[in-house]
């Protein structure tokens, strides 16, 4: 009876909703064959970036050039000769993964004839979105970091590297990191599905945008650079502009979700890594070389993080907007 | 509270509901009285603009102009309050197929606040009403139509409405379905006291079950009330139509027919007469007839069926637009 009656202040009731939602998409999910599909792409993700780690280590020792620093992280960012690092293929899966969680979210119950019976119900409407969108990022959470821990803890064991705190704690980082980007993928497939009235079509246009933050953003960016900033002249001007035409490209670049993933992980887990800008030789005078503290690539990469979640957070904006307008009749 | 209180009490009103998309104009100031504990049935063709109308007094689309109210709340802006109250059956109701009936139903219960054993038992109780106790435990999925909706009228149940909407709740079942279906809604007005909104385009389901009814032709009402009344509305045009064949057909019964009060013209298909009057003549037809020692094999009036006052309201807003 108490519970009940808590339930009648609209604050409670709306956690309870939505925690009722949350519940019954996670269920959904995990009962569904997808999960299947979802399982057997992550354990691919888990092994090859395994395999790729212990083969590429045991390659950069015997070749006798590798740095003893943070050689446990390394699990996560050495590529064998043909097999991509984790790192590489996390950037490369994880919109695949948030794209596959959130492709049909609304548009599904939309055929299925469930939404309007979902929308009649006493909740908000805004409830059913975030509860899928949490629903998914939880699972891929529980994904990631389950993926993540088992090649430390594997790698810990099979080659007998110990991490230090700090190591632990650039993992979780980076970790939350892949959990971010995919919540990013996620959104904007939640978008597409509350626009798109088929399935097929708002996974498509997922992929479509997936092709151009990957691809076409980098070939523009050069393009706008050069333009702006011609370098290909024999003048003074074109070398002048050498630098500007450089960091044009880089924040052009810097617009895809794809490209901020990988300058901030690599930065997280690489303490080697200084600086993500171009950088003059005067700069660079008198520098030491040495690594950066955790606190230090942190800043480095902090204004990443803030990108990332904000784009998610403008992405799913705008599906949280056409949603709530959308007039929901039967299939 | 006397029962005639509680009759008279509109617990939905609309004030010149107006939905356009656009050009199109699909609720054309729509007023509606509906009151406490009767079933209602919205008439019409499809796209005339019936689940327009649920979906406004649902609060599901915004009403261009006017407003719709239930039990005083209004129906835009109360949105949740009004939910609370009002089940509703979207027409093709669709379960979350990976579910069992069970547990679809269980999901909405608690998006209603229940939970625990009362959830459970209500569960139950009506699984049983609906007689879906057998299938509860298999997933929908592999439900058939007529069983989805009475597994739908279990998930409206769920939240203890007192004003229920069906959209088009007889489509695509069997005859034995409807039939059941039919009692059911019956059983919900008259045993819960429950109010029943259900929009239709198949006519003789629910003249059997409404108290009253509205025709609804291109977003307009263009007549209201029991089947009774909605008869007379037609006769109102002064004309009264009476089909009859007699035994035995001969020019005696001509002669007579011509003779009677207020006949306007007869006409003769086959071995029926088509009488037309300016007032009911079935009494004076049936006295006279017998008086005279002929037998009558059939005498009904036209118009009193639905389906006549269907085609009769149709073609008079056909006239209209045309």
């Amino acid at each position: 009876m108490v519970k009940k009656a808590s339930l009648n202040i609209p604050g409670h009731r709306n956690t309870h909703v939505l925690k009722v939602l949350f519940e019954k998409e996670t269920a959904e999910f995990i009962n569904s064959r997808r999960m299947l599909l979802f399982v057997v792409l992550t354990a691919l993700i888990t092994i090859s970036g395994f395999y790729a780690a212990l083969s590429g280590l045991a390659e950069a020792f015997s070749g006798g050039n590798a740095s003893a620093d943070f050689l446990f992280l390394k699990l996560f960012t050495v590529s064998a000769n043909s097999i991509p690092s984790y790192n590489s293929l996390m950037a490369l899966m994880a919109p695949f993964i948030g794209i596959f969680m959130g492709f049909d979210a609304i548009n599904s119950e939309r055929s299925e004839g469930t939404l309007n019976r979902l929308v009649s119900q006493p909740l908000y409407r805004d409830n059913i979105i975030i509860g899928k969108f949490l629903a998914g990022l939880f699972i891929s959470a529980v994904m990631v970091f389950s993926s993540g821990l088992l090649i430390a803890s594997v790698g810990l064991i099979s080659t007998g590297l110990i991490p230090t705190a700090e190591e632990a704690a650039r993992l979780f980082l980076y970790l939350c990191f892949c959990v971010i980007y995919i919540g990013f993928w996620l959104a904007v497939a939640i978008l597409f599905s509350t626009v798109c009235r088929h399935a097929a079509t708002s996974a498509l246009a997922c992929i479509a945008v997936w092709l151009f933050c990957a691809i076409f953003i980098s070939l523009l960016a050069g393009i706008i650079a050069d333009a702006l900033y011609p370098v290909n002249g024999n003048d003074m001007q074109s070398l002048l502009n050498e630098m500007k035409n450089y960091s044009c490209e880089l924040n052009l670049n810097r617009v895809s979700p794809y490209y901020l993933f990988g300058e901030a992980t690599s930065t997280v887990l690489n303490p080697g890594v200084r600086t993500i800008n171009a950088v003059t030789v005067t700069q660079l005078s008198g520098a030491l070389a040495g690594n950066l503290t955790l606190g230090q690539s942190l800043l480095l990469v902090w204004p990443h993080l803030t990108a990332l979640a904000a784009l998610m957070l403008i992405v799913f904006t705008i599906s949280y907007v056409s949603f709530m307008r959308q007039e929901i009749r039967s299939r | 509270m006397t029962s005639s209180e509680t009759k008279t009490a509109a617990v939905i009103r609309t004030m010149g509901l107006t939905k356009k998309y656009g050009e199109l104009t699909a609720v054309d100031h729509l007023n509606l009285e509906i009151r406490k504990g009767e079933v209602f049935g919205l008439l019409g063709p499809n796209g005339a603009g019936k689940t327009t109308t649920t979906l406004m007094l649902l609060g599901l689309t915004e009403p261009t102009e006017g407003k719709a109210m239930i039990h005083e709340l209004d129906c835009t802006r109360d949105t949740i309050e009004v939910k609370k109250r009002v089940g509703y059956l979207p027409d093709n109701v669709g379960f979350y197929g990976t579910m069992t009936g069970r547990e679809n139903l269980r999901f909405m219960g608690r998006l209603n606040g229940l939970m625990g054993e009362a959830l459970e038992k209500r569960i139950d109780a009506l699984l049983k009403r609906v007689n879906m106790t057998e299938a509860a435990d298999r997933k929908t999925g592999t439900y058939s139509r007529g069983m989805r909706q009475r597994l739908g009228i279990a998930d409206v149940l769920m939240k203890d409405p007192d004003i229920i909407i069906m959209d088009e709740p007889t489509l695509g079942i069997d005859p034995e379905g409807i039939r059941e279906l039919m009692w059911l809604i019956r059983d919900l007005a008259e045993q819960d006291g429950r109010t029943v909104l259900l929009s239709s385009h198949q006519l003789y389901q629910v003249q059997r079950v409404c108290d009253r009814m509205g025709i609804f032709v291109e977003g307009k009402m263009i007549a209201c009330g029991t089947l009774e009344e909605l008869g007379q509305q037609i006769s109102h045009d002064g004309i009264n139509t009476v089909e009859l064949s007699v035994y035995p057909d001969n020019v005696g019964l001509q002669s007579l027919l011509k003779n009677m009060k207020g006949i306007i013209d007869i006409e003769k298909n086959n071995d029926t007469y088509v009488i037309r009057s300016s007032y009911d003549l079935r009494r004076a037809l049936s006295k006279t007839l017998a008086e005279q020692g002929y037998t009558i094999m059939h005498l009904r009036q036209a118009g009193s069926d639905l389906d006549e006052i269907y085609r009769k309201y149709f073609e008079k807003a056909g006239e209209k637009v045309g």
